[in-house]
């Protein structure tokens, strides 16, 4: 991962609602990542992480308001959605992958999707990066919760995104898991990836951040753009 | 073709991951053969009436093995959470219904192929000479189910207490295709003059194309958050 | 406030007048007599049950387009007086049924569709049930209200076709209306469909209403 991520791409939420069960995740929020940023976002469970970078992966449809993306080769107001569509990388909770395929199998099987290109070689190539080679050929279903996160990561890089979405990425992972995820995304924002994850308190992957926004009651409660402190941002959300 | 494609690669995953479970097509099978014999226990099964009774018979079968069948067909992509995979992978979402839809025509299909002739067998039925045509009126029978079904799956899916909603939501719905089905299969059972009954196909064709087309006008409404 | 009262003033007034008519104006017919009366009653709710089912789709189709609440509103608003005009259909069919025939139920074409509309569209009403977040219902239920819609004129098809490959004595017939009768029949359709709209507009305001009530329990529980 040598080469700078073209095009690099910003995010601007644009006065977002999002109703879940009748009930408001995120209300009026207006947030803007530039091009290249790596944001932690810190907030208590139910303050409206997930919904916002799921928003932000275009998975989930704000009730009111707009996500754009924006960046040097695409006007926000001209950017076709689809391209920047193409170009997000999203890792959750949930392995993203099928069970009764292997790590190989389902690599290939987006990689196809998504229509990357020389796909055998670039499936190749992560499987190697992510520790996963020796058991390409294995059922996911048989993988442990760490093995399951390196390929929902490796899945998530397939296409070479320019934004890179992680919903508490750490969780699960035993420290030498977080280490080389906190590996990874330093080798991501340093070519130019905006990233946005949400976080538990301090870690070595959220002190990879250069700014930092914490959540309440689904409104931007902190932003260190504001003059805020990323690690107060990041102490205070795990009280 | 973007469509064609990935639609040929999902189905492809869909086959693969079926046949290395093969869970859904035995019990399936299975199903259908003891819905089958029990159905002889109704009425008395000489060849008179086992013509009358028997396409119609033969075609409940299907549906309610149909609407069995077709419960895991989006609870699947809810285990890991796969279709949000899937919806990020894509930028139309349409070849997910349309990769399910084939993958579950063919699936019932091939039970319906291979317990044709154990019916044929136990109701005294003569198929060898229609089969050919009996093969066409399932084939579109089947695919009327496979859209049909893998809409309303998706809808039952999100619902509380799916695995009754789905019956429910399915089984009214086909009453169209039942009675087609019904009629083409007996047609083809007469004894004395079996014929391919053309307006009934044209009919099931109709069937499968209005709810075609209304999936893929809002179906991918049926896969937002 | 007064415009509604008149409204509601002018429906029933228009159904007093055809009920009337139906009862004392038409003739009497000659093979059935007073039994055949029903069908100024019979008939035109099956048509009302029909233009509520299609104000229902235009609605589903609405909100799948646009997701405004007023639409699904709407819609659960047409498809509750559809079903209750259906249902009008399917308690006078067996009354007239019976004393004209023997019979308490005629599978006959015009019957039977209706039947098979009914589970349709209680189907409809029992998902909505089934699903707790608002928007989600709003939205799975459009999308099964447009299926239900366009199996319809499939399923009016299908069994009328299949009847006459197996024809069975027409219980229900309307054929041969003289000009008086015509008119009382008409006079009915009119004040039917009146009715219709009235009560489907009451409907609306109460989900109107249900809806706006429910969000602010909402936001005083999460207070």
């Amino acid at each position: 991962m040598a080469q700078p991520i073209a095009p690099s791409i910003g995010l601007r939420f644009e006065n977002i609602d999002k109703r879940y069960g009748g009930l408001y995740a995120l209300r009026r929020l207006n947030l803007e990542v530039a091009a290249g940023e790596c944001v932690a976002l810190a907030g208590r469970n139910g303050s409206g992480k997930t919904t916002l970078l799921r928003i932000a992966a275009r998975l989930a449809r704000p009730t009111h308001g707009r996500i754009s993306y924006t960046g040097s080769s695409m006007d926000s107001e001209t950017g076709q959605p689809d391209a920047a569509h193409a170009k997000i990388g999203f890792v959750a909770h949930a392995t993203m992958a099928y069970d009764e395929l292997t790590a190989e199998e389902n690599l290939k099987l987006f990689a196809g999707l998504q229509r990357v290109e020389n796909a055998a070689q670039r499936v190749a190539q992560l499987l190697e990066q992510v520790g996963l080679r020796e058991r390409k050929d294995s059922q996911v279903r048989t993988f442990s919760r760490g093995m399951r996160q390196r390929v929902a990561i490796a899945r998530a890089l397939l296409h070479e995104p320019s934004v890179l979405l992680f919903d508490e990425p750490s969780t699960g992972l035993d420290p030498e898991g977080v280490s080389w995820l906190a590996q990874t995304l330093r080798r991501m924002r340093d070519a130019g990836c905006t990233i946005l994850m949400s976080v538990h308190g301090e870690s070595e992957v959220a002190a990879l951040a250069t700014r930092a926004v914490r959540l309440e009651a689904g409104k931007i409660a902190a932003d260190t753009r504001a003059g805020a402190k990323v690690s107060a941002i990041l102490r205070f959300a795990d009280a | 073709m973007g469509l064609v494609s990935d639609t040929s690669i999902l189905l492809g995953k869909e086959l693969r991951t079926e046949f290395r479970s093969r869970e859904l097509l035995t019990t399936t099978i299975v199903f259908i053969l003891v819905v089958v014999v029990l159905f002889s226990f109704t009425f008395d099964p000489t060849t008179t009436e086992s013509r009358r009774f028997g396409p119609g018979l033969l075609w409940l079968a299907f549906l309610f093995a149909a609407s069995l069948m077709l419960q895991p067909c989006f609870l699947r992509e809810q285990v890991n959470d796969t279709l949000s995979a899937l919806r990020l992978a894509l930028e139309d979402p349409f070849p997910v219904f349309l990769a399910k839809l084939a993958a579950n025509t063919i699936f019932l299909l091939l039970t319906e192929i291979l317990l044709l002739p154990v019916f044929a067998i136990l109701y005294n039925v003569p198929i060898l000479r229609v089969f050919p045509q009996l093969v066409l009126v399932l084939f579109l029978g089947s695919l009327g189910l496979g859209v049909t079904g893998t809409a309303l799956s998706a809808i039952s899916s999100q619902a509380r207490m799916r695995e009754l909603m789905l019956p429910l939501l399915l089984l009214p719905l086909l009453t169209p295709l039942l009675i087609a089905s019904t009629e083409a299969t007996a047609a083809l059972f007469d004894a004395a003059n079996p014929v391919l009954r053309w307006d009934w196909l044209a009919f099931l064709i109709a069937f499968d194309v209005v709810f075609l087309t209304a999936l893929w006008l809002f179906g991918e409404y049926l896969l937002e958050e | 406030m007064k415009k509604d009262a008149m409204f509601g003033f002018i429906v029933v007034a228009l159904i007093g007048v055809s009920a009337y008519a139906s009862f004392f104006v038409a003739p009497d017919e000659k093979t059935m007599h007073a039994v055949q009366r029903i069908f100024y009653l019979h008939a035109p709710c099956g048509m009302t049950a029909l233009v509520a089912f299609l104000i229902a789709f235009v609605g589903n189709v609405a909100y799948l387009v646009k997701r405004e609440s007023k639409w699904d509103w709407l819609g659960i608003a047409s498809v509750e007086v559809g079903l209750a005009f259906c249902t009008v259909v399917l308690l006078t069919g067996p009354i007239w049924a019976h004393p004209a025939w023997g019979v308490w139920w005629a599978w006959d074409a015009r019957l039977t569709s209706t039947l098979v509309l009914w589970l349709l569209y209680v189907v409809y009403l029992l998902l909505r049930t089934m699903i707790e977040d608002p928007d989600r219902r709003a939205l799975v239920s459009a999308f099964y209200g447009v299926f239900s819609f366009l199996d319809v004129p499939l399923v009016y098809g299908s069994i009328w076709w299949w009847r006459t490959q197996h024809p069975q004595p027409v219980v229900f017939t309307s054929g041969g209306l003289n000009p008086v009768m015509r008119k009382v029949f008409y006079l009915s359709w009119a004040s039917l469909t009146l009715l219709m709209a009235l009560l489907i507009r009451k409907r609306y305001e109460l989900e109107a209403l249900r809806s706006e009530v429910r969000g602010l329990e909402r936001e005083a529980e999460a207070q």
